[in-house]
């Protein structure tokens, strides 16, 4: 019985074998993943040991870690709830966090290699070692304003977004989309309660969790007629100059007449640029970019920032919320070749073009801005534990330049002119220049119109701000809304900054 | 060699001879790996004080030290009582379970506030518990040895034990589910709030009778009747224990929702009965019962659920453990992700988080300590039960009558396979079942059926070492066969033509 049982031994061995390649599979292949694997407690314990950081706007915390007596030593607090929640985002004991609070992980958790030589000084020094601050761009007025004014809006919208840039930086100002939602219960250490709210949230059907400002796109209107007028200043035509218009137009080959929004604008053949743009004609800009053809359309829209799929707004060397694309579409015919009709529609801001309230911003910041669009951004500082050492100062950066200063001027002028005696006089701010376009965009068959604003404040000549407000399912008076938004958040930006 | 009175022996007459060592110095052995074992544990239980405590307490030696004190008695007994036994058994095994106890303790201490800990009592909760099995198991091993002096005796009892351990394996499928289900398998007897697993008791039983019963049957269950591929297959009429075995390990499956102790039994049966017939044919039909067995459960589950619905449930959670990894695959998830965690090196004793493990105390106890020792401590571990394991066979190859042989070497087998049952299952490579880590998990049953385990194979080992004196079975050469001892039922050896 020798044999066999020898041969026991070897059996023994191999299944031990076997359990040893397995261990080095899960222990050493696998490890690293597991260890960081989102159903990971143990990360998370060891992740609440340490006290977060705060995410900070002009000395207001905005997100604080609260000590506790639980397993989870710290509660993740957002002290002002809704009204930062898109930029914040939240942090939750389960899962991955969202916004600022995903962005800024590391650093606001203390395990960044910036915060490494905190770490070894507060190993030697006995302490708990801490997570860093981040301090934000947010104009803490204007982002109330934006958020009161947008929620208790007089067109009874329930939905909508509004983005605040400094057009010489491209520090974002304001941010909000709503409705909102409270990140409190997301980061509530009972799992369960967080994840009913999570689900409860899901559900909505106003999807509440959405950041409009950034990753929604909206049919634009009449916002994008900045952009055909952009191409037209470039193409030699002057904001003076005479373009055809009429009451109605229908596109060479076929479709639906376009007409303008009331009989008494530009019923005339022709009228000037300028005054187009300021009574937002429809039909003069429609044969406008009929007759420089729908690839020179896209390529200015491209310019402006359409069709980008990388822009991201946090840090501007390090990563950010993602920004949806905006889009010219498609302006074809099955066949390949340009459909007229369609471009007439886009050229409008109807068909498919579709544009983040963010890009709207980006369009206003780079016509006041003498045609240099800046990157946006929301992380100003990165403050070290210890709130004196500076890790990160933001260094505003170049976009891109969508129009030479020449242009941007004309064009200033005459979104200037819609304020003063057009469509967007809602705007108005007394002392200051205010130019801008609105735009009400046709949502779909039977459905109520998004109301647009777009727009900049200047003093003397140097920009302040440039805001884009939407309005979704608005219905009418939904883009004087957003011109009378846009003028409360920009007078809250002034404000702010002490009138300058 | 030391030689004893009588000629000397020349090796082509047993093929194994025992090691070339006097009793004494397998003892002093014993006792110098036993206090290696001792101080590995008492540094382990201090670094534990550190990560936990912050501090070494002036009582943290208590614990170690009581585990210490009764593996000593055990040696003790073993050096009086079974002087030729196997040395590295009883240090091994020791090592074992004060890892276990050690880290049971430490799970208590997780419970408890940081800044409480300090004050917690050095016997309290799970770990003093186990302390407590411990000592009453091991009183239990020194028992056995000192009441059993040849494992032959067994042999005399076999009937009564195969009765008994097919009692015990019924008694949870018959009771009522509240006295005997715990997690979805019902293993327990469960008296108010006391339980104890049958099972692991029943493992000893039915193995001495199996081991007694294929020593008997041997020759005929070795009968070829045809050739098969080269193997020699057994005639039909002969399969009739196999098919009892086989029945009986999937009534297992199918009443007490545990794969796990049904692979244990007929893995169990199966490497006995191939030990004895040295017919491979044997391993080939028990593999293809039991695979087949395991594959019609798992599509019955599938299909018709019932009482395969939880075998069918554990299979599904092993195909993809994070398909669910907050539902059914919530417990293996949680020990992946804590293996995965511990890495190469492990967190260090203390420093992870093995509690958000459900049932780290017991099943999982094995990744609990992957999170803190690492793949070097759990690859560690494992060898020291593959040393306790190949010893065993050892003694089985070494020891001379075929009883022993058969006994100790399914012992030792039935103790790697159940170590590879549950390691397989925590570690994914096989579907999770409810089985104890011999000599780690928290649990009285386990723990001491476990140690009468050992106490048995260190009586075979014993008897092993045991040198050649004359009047003994093996005759020199040239000298007339003596009468064999008589003994009751025992059986020679048998020759294959």
């Amino acid at each position: 019985m020798n044999a066999p049982l020898r041969r026991t031994g070897i059996v023994v061995m191999i299944l031990f074998g076997l359990l040893f390649a397995k261990l080095n599979w899960v222990q050493a292949y696998k490890a690293e993943e597991y260890r960081t694997s989102d159903y990971n407690g143990r990360v998370q314990i060891a992740e609440y040991e340490r006290k977060r950081g705060n995410i900070e706007v002009g000395g207001q915390a905005l997100a604080v870690s609260k000590a506790t007596d639980g397993e989870l030593k710290y509660l993740r607090t957002y002290p002002k709830k809704g009204l930062y929640a898109h930029i914040l985002g939240y942090k939750p004991v389960n899962g991955t966090a969202t916004g600022i609070e995903k962005i800024e992980d590391e650093y606001l958790a203390g395990s960044s290699d910036q915060l490494f030589a905190d770490r070894v000084r507060s190993l030697f020094a006995g302490e708990e070692p801490a997570g860093g601050n981040v301090l934000l761009t947010i104009s803490r007025r204007a982002q109330e304003t934006a958020y009161r004014e947008l929620s208790d809006n007089q067109v009874g919208a329930t939905k909508g977004a509004a983005v605040a840039l400094d057009p010489r930086t491209g520090a974002v100002q304001a941010l909000v989309s709503i409705p909102s939602f409270d990140p409190n219960p997301l980061s509530s250490h009972d799992t369960k309660a967080a994840a009913a709210a999570y689900k409860k949230l899901e559900a909505d059907r106003n999807e509440p969790l959405k950041n409009r400002a950034l990753s929604e796109t909206f049919p634009p209107g009449s916002t994008f007629k900045v952009i055909v007028a952009a191409a037209a200043l470039e193409h030699g035509l002057s904001k003076g100059s005479l373009i055809p218009a009429g009451p109605s137009y229908t596109a060479p080959t076929a479709g639906t007449p376009i007409r303008n929004a009331h009989p008494t604008i530009c019923p005339e053949p022709q009228v000037t640029l300028i005054e187009a743009l300021t009574e937002s004609c429809n039909t003069g800009f429609a044969r406008l970019a009929v007759s420089f053809g729908a690839a020179e359309l896209k390529e200015k829209a491209r310019a402006f920032g359409f069709e980008d799929e990388g822009l991201t707004v946090g840090r501007l060397n390090g990563d950010g919320l993602p920004v949806a694309a905006s889009r010219t579409g498609d302006i074809q015919n099955p066949d390949g070749s340009e459909d007229k009709a369609a471009l007439a529609q886009s050229a409008i801001g109807q068909n498919n073009v579709r544009m983040t309230p963010l890009q709207g911003a980006l369009i206003a910041a780079a016509v006041a801005n003498g045609g240099v669009q800046m990157r946006p951004y929301l992380v100003q500082q990165l403050l070290g534990p210890d709130r004196t050492t500076n890790h990160y100062t933001a260094a505003p950066r170049e976009l891109r330049r969508p129009i030479s200063s020449q242009v941007a001027r004309d064009l200033r002028d005459m979104m200037v002119s819609v304020v003063e005696r057009g469509t967007g006089t809602n705007a108005r701010i007394n002392g200051y220049t205010v130019g801008g376009k609105t735009g009400t965009a046709q949502a779909g068959e039977g459905e109520a119109e998004h109301g647009w604003f777009i727009g900049f404040v200047l003093k003397d000549g140097q920009p302040i701000s440039a805001v884009a407000v939407v309005l979704e399912s608005a219905g009418p008076g939904g883009s004087p809304e957003a011109a009378r938004i846009a003028g409360q958040i920009m007078r809250a930006v002034i404000a702010d900054r002490g009138g300058r | 060699m030391t030689a004893p009175a009588g000629p000397a022996v020349t090796p082509s007459t047993t093929g194994e001879l025992p090691r070339a060592r006097t009793k004494s110095n397998r003892r002093n052995a014993e006792l110098g790996l036993l206090a290696l074992s001792m101080t590995v544990i008492a540094i382990y239980s201090a670094t534990i004080e550190i990560n936990m405590v912050d501090t070494v307490r002036l009582d943290f030696w208590i614990p170690t030290a009581s585990l210490a004190a009764v593996f000593f008695g055990l040696h003790l007994v073993i050096r009086f009582r079974a002087p030729y036994a196997d040395p590295v058994l009883l240090p091994m095994v020791a090592l074992l379970n004060g890892i276990g106890v050690t880290f049971l303790r430490r799970l208590d201490l997780a419970r408890v506030e940081p800044a409480e800990r300090v004050e917690y009592p050095v016997f309290a909760g799970t770990g003093g518990r186990q302390l407590a099995w411990t000592l009453l198991s091991v009183m239990l091993a020194a028992v056995l040895l000192l009441a059993l002096k040849d494992h032959r005796v067994i042999s005399r009892y076999a009937y009564t034990l195969g009765l008994t351990g097919i009692v015990l394996v019924m008694i949870p499928a018959v009771l009522p589910r509240s006295y005997s289900e715990i997690n979805g398998a019902k293993l327990w007897i469960r008296i108010g709030g006391f339980s104890i697993q049958p099972g692991e008791f029943a493992k000893l039983a039915l193995l001495s009778f199996f081991a007694y019963y294929l020593v008997r049957k041997r020759e005929v269950l070795s009968l070829a009747s045809r050739r098969f591929l080269g193997i020699d297959f057994p005639r039909g009429r002969d399969l009739g224990p196999v098919l009892l075995v086989w029945a009986l390990s999937l009534l297992v499956l199918i009443f007490e929702k545990d794969l796990g102790t049904s692979l244990l039994y007929f893995g169990m049966f199966v490497a006995t009965l191939y030990i004895a017939t040295e017919r491979v044919s044997w391993l080939i039909i028990g593999l293809l019962l039991f695979f087949g067995g395991a594959l019609l459960a798992y599509v019955l589950g599938g299909t018709i659920g019932g009482p395969f619905a939880n075998f069918y449930q554990r299979a599904e959670v092993w195909l993809d453990p994070f398909a669910d990894p907050y539902q059914d695959g919530f417990q293996l998830v949680q020990g992946l992700l804590g293996l995965g965690t511990g890495g190469l090196f492990g967190a260090g004793p203390g420093g992870g988080q093995p509690h958000i493990v459900p049932e780290v105390h017991n099943d999982f106890i094995f990744s609990g300590l992957g999170e803190e020792i690492g793949l070097f401590g759990l690859t560690a571990l494992l060898l020291v039960y593959l040393l306790v394991v190949e010893r065993g066979l050892r003694a089985g190859i070494t020891v001379r009558d075929s009883f022993g042989k058969l006994l100790a070497g399914g012992l030792a087998f039935t103790l790697g396979l159940q170590v590879f049952v549950i390691v397989g299952g925590v570690t994914g490579l096989i579907p999770l079942t409810g089985q104890t880590t011999p000599f780690l998990s928290a649990g009285g049953s386990s723990l001491m059926a476990n140690w009468l385990l050992i106490a048995l194979l260190l009586r075979i080992s014993d008897a092993a070492g045991q040198p050649l004196v004359a009047g003994s079975t093996i005759r020199p050469p040239g000298a007339p066969a003596p009468q064999p001892a008589k003994l009751h039922g025992a059986p020679t050896e048998v020759i294959r033509p």
